[in-house]
């Protein structure tokens, strides 16, 4: 099953409204557009409903006889239990402002992939067991039975969308269409039909501490490797301590960082920029995952898997958390962590012991973005920078959707950047911050057997790309998200080649001037920086290196004042 | 779950032909699925196939593409340490195929 080239998958896309109307239209499960169904075993592990083997793409999906009232139960707990769905249930007037503003209606065409349409599939089973009008008028008031293709066409569609809540952006009533999609998965859970792609990851985060199912040794073996390309290319010799009681800060990164390129280059990053600041801080093991695919289940498991951060964070006896560039885990942490498993009165509020900067946003969470904590230092003359090794990058900044609309975090990772490369050039304004597109490929959805969707999902981010790429020479995308590393390198090469992608942290530590470093002629990838392999010219520029000037306009973004 | 018969024996794969039981993999196993890929096995393969089953052995995850290299360029030297030479041996990629020949599952990379 090969994924269609770039062309072919252009021409298909057909934004004209179809006939007969969506409820007459029935839906077909295409290869390349589904993930595999969950594992019996990962079903098992984690204790959720009906595990077995099954195929979503066969007939018989192995569900109890009494599927239907199963759901219907299920609906009818989630109304009374959250007051948002009831009213998400109840107001959405179809005006369809949200309909053109998602990635995957944009890059399919299919009518069912407008967040007004994929919510109704939900509501319209709402309307027939809940409303009276629903019950007398049917499909006059929008109602309709639940069958067994129904409940097919929802975990199609809901696995469709990577709750990235740009449609809520536009929504005149403010409707979160990820909350309905977040309702339609717990849903379908109750069934056992989760994606393997998801439950995978969460069966390893429950029993192991990560999403990849890393043992404390495997995790130290690979940031051993890691310790040594970084010697070998900087000549630094980091040395990171790993489950180290009484360190003052304790660091959790996504593991995607750990395992996979070019997430491993970011993770080099803040080994570098640790070890260069002096910082007490520690890895853990146990707590060795900062993302939470539970969160793409149910909310309980989301706050089982979310819980080790603060209890290891209490084990090690640290004073405060610094979480590392991920999408997902900071609208977790910033919208859910102190409710689910706080207070963490037992930690004190962030202060930066390099510049004193009290993080009085993070007052009651006690965990402060990697970003947000070096854009105080850069704001605060902390590091010494050579911006100019970035001399052969021209920089765009990819907005996750996490960051940006879970959490308001779009100036910080701006500044960084901006401080330590000096070509950047953002995409069109309806393109990034708050309304910045998704990768194509978030809320668990980045596997490899929907190449199709997720390549349809991630057109509109990479069409914008491809317009600065053409305007300025954009050649490297920068991000703080795990997922985006791994889902917008495999997008950039099949919609943009040629654009590279990169954390944050990667671009500071090759701009990084280290105490007693000779020439650099390498970057954190091992690969020779354009300018700086002649012995003579990189004499000369390391002569004439000097502490960057911080930038005022962005100054606010790096948080509270230092104390001090 | 679906199977693949080798030797009389139906033997349980996953959705991607990964197997899943790691005792039901035998040398002759590797040499079976290469063959489907019209892939003959020779020592340089063997040497990525049983780098692979160790280093699973010992972590109970595949490695990384980049300590892959690594290793096999300290142990087999310097002209077979990148990933040129991996690719040349397994154009189905290196982590991929050279996984699914050893027995491992497949490997996750980026969640």
């Amino acid at each position: 099953m090969g994924t269609p080239k770039p062309e072919e998958l252009i021409q298909k896309i057909d934004l004209t409204p179809q006939w007969p109307g969506w409820m007459d239209t029935p839906t077909e499960i295409k290869p390349g557009n589904f993930c595999w169904g969950a594992k019996a075993k990962d079903l098992d592990g984690i204790g959720f409903p009906n595990p077995r083997e099954w195929n979503p793409g066969e007939e018989d999906w192995k569900l109890p006889e009494n599927w239907k009232e199963i759901v219907i139960e299920g609906l009818r707990e989630r109304l009374e239990k959250y007051r948002t769905l009831k009213v998400f249930m109840d107001i959405c007037v179809r005006c369809g402002a949200c309909a053109d503003k998602c990635h995957f209606f944009l890059g399919s065409g299919d009518p069912k992939n407008m967040p007004v349409l994929r919510a109704e599939l939900l509501r319209s089973i709402y309307r027939r067991e809940f409303t009276t009008a629903g019950k007398i008028l049917g499909k006059f008031a929008g109602a309709r039975e639940l069958t067994m293709d129904v409940f097919k066409e929802m975990w199609y569609y809901f696995f469709q969308c990577t709750e990235c809540r740009r449609c809520s952006v536009f929504c005149p009533f403010g409707i979160d269409t990820a909350e309905i999609t977040i309702i339609g998965r717990e849903l379908l859970n109750l069934l056992g039909c989760n994606i393997a792609w998801i439950t995978g990851p969460v069966n390893n985060c429950y029993h192991k501490g990560n999403h990849l199912g890393l043992e404390p040794h495997a995790i130290m073996s690979s940031l051993e490797y890691m310790i040594d390309d970084i010697e070998e290319y900087t000549g630094v010799k980091v040395e990171p301590t790993f489950n180290r009681k009484g360190a003052e800060i304790l660091f959790i990164t996504p593991s995607g960082d750990l395992f996979a390129d070019p997430g491993t280059f970011t993770c080099m990053g803040y080994l570098l920029m640790f070890h260069e600041l002096g910082l007490d801080y520690t890895w853990s093991t146990y707590a060795s995952e900062g993302g939470n695919f539970g969160f793409f289940t149910t909310n309980e498991m989301a706050k089982r898997l979310n819980y080790k951060m603060y209890a290891e964070a209490k084990r090690l006896g640290v004073k405060w958390i610094i979480g590392g560039e991920c999408g997902h885990m900071w609208r977790v942490l910033n919208q859910y962590m102190d409710t689910w498993n706080g207070p963490a009165d037992f930690l004190e509020v962030p202060v930066s012991p390099i510049t004193g900067t009290r993080f009085d946003n993070a007052k009651q969470l006690k965990m402060i973005h990697a970003v947000e904590f070096t854009a105080d230092l850069i704001k605060n003359n902390k590091l010494k920078l050579d911006p100019s090794r970035n001399d052969h990058l021209t920089v765009t900044y990819h907005d996750s959707c996490n960051t940006a609309r879970g959490m308001g975090f779009m100036d910080e990772p701006r500044y960084v950047i901006n401080s330590v490369c000096n070509n950047f050039f953002d995409m069109p304004e309806n393109t990034i911050r708050e309304q910045t597109f998704c990768c194509g490929s978030g809320s668990g959805l980045n596997a490899s057997e929907n190449m199709d969707l997720r390549m349809k999902g991630g057109l509109p981010r990479a069409n914008a790309v491809k317009y600065v790429n053409e305007k300025h020479g954009v050649n490297l995308l920068a991000n703080i998200c795990a997922i985006d590393r791994a889902a917008l390198t495999s997008s950039m090469d099949y919609w943009v080649p040629g654009v590279a992608v990169a954390g944050v942290h990667e671009l500071v530590a090759n701009a990084m001037v280290f105490k007693g470093q000779g020439k650099r002629t390498v970057d954190l990838r091992g690969e020779d920086i354009p300018g700086m392999e002649e012995e003579e010219e990189a004499e000369e520029a390391a002569e004439s290196i000097a502490v960057q000037e911080p930038q005022e306009e962005a100054a606010g973004a790096a948080g509270e004042e230092g104390s001090e | 779950m679906p199977q693949i018969e080798f030797e009389g024996k139906q033997i349980e794969v996953d959705d991607d032909g990964y197997v899943i039981n790691l005792g039901d993999w035998s040398e002759g196993l590797a040499q079976f699925l290469a063959d489907q890929d019209d892939i003959k096995l020779t020592d340089e393969h063997w040497e990525i196939i049983n780098f692979l089953r160790d280093y699973y052995q010992k972590y109970q995850i595949a490695p990384m593409i980049k300590i892959l290299v690594k290793e096999i360029g300290k142990a087999m030297g310097k002209e077979k340490g990148n990933t040129k030479y991996l690719y040349q041996l397994y154009p189905g990629g290196p982590a991929k195929q050279a996984c699914r020949y050893a027995g491992l599952p497949k490997p996750t990379g980026c969640v």
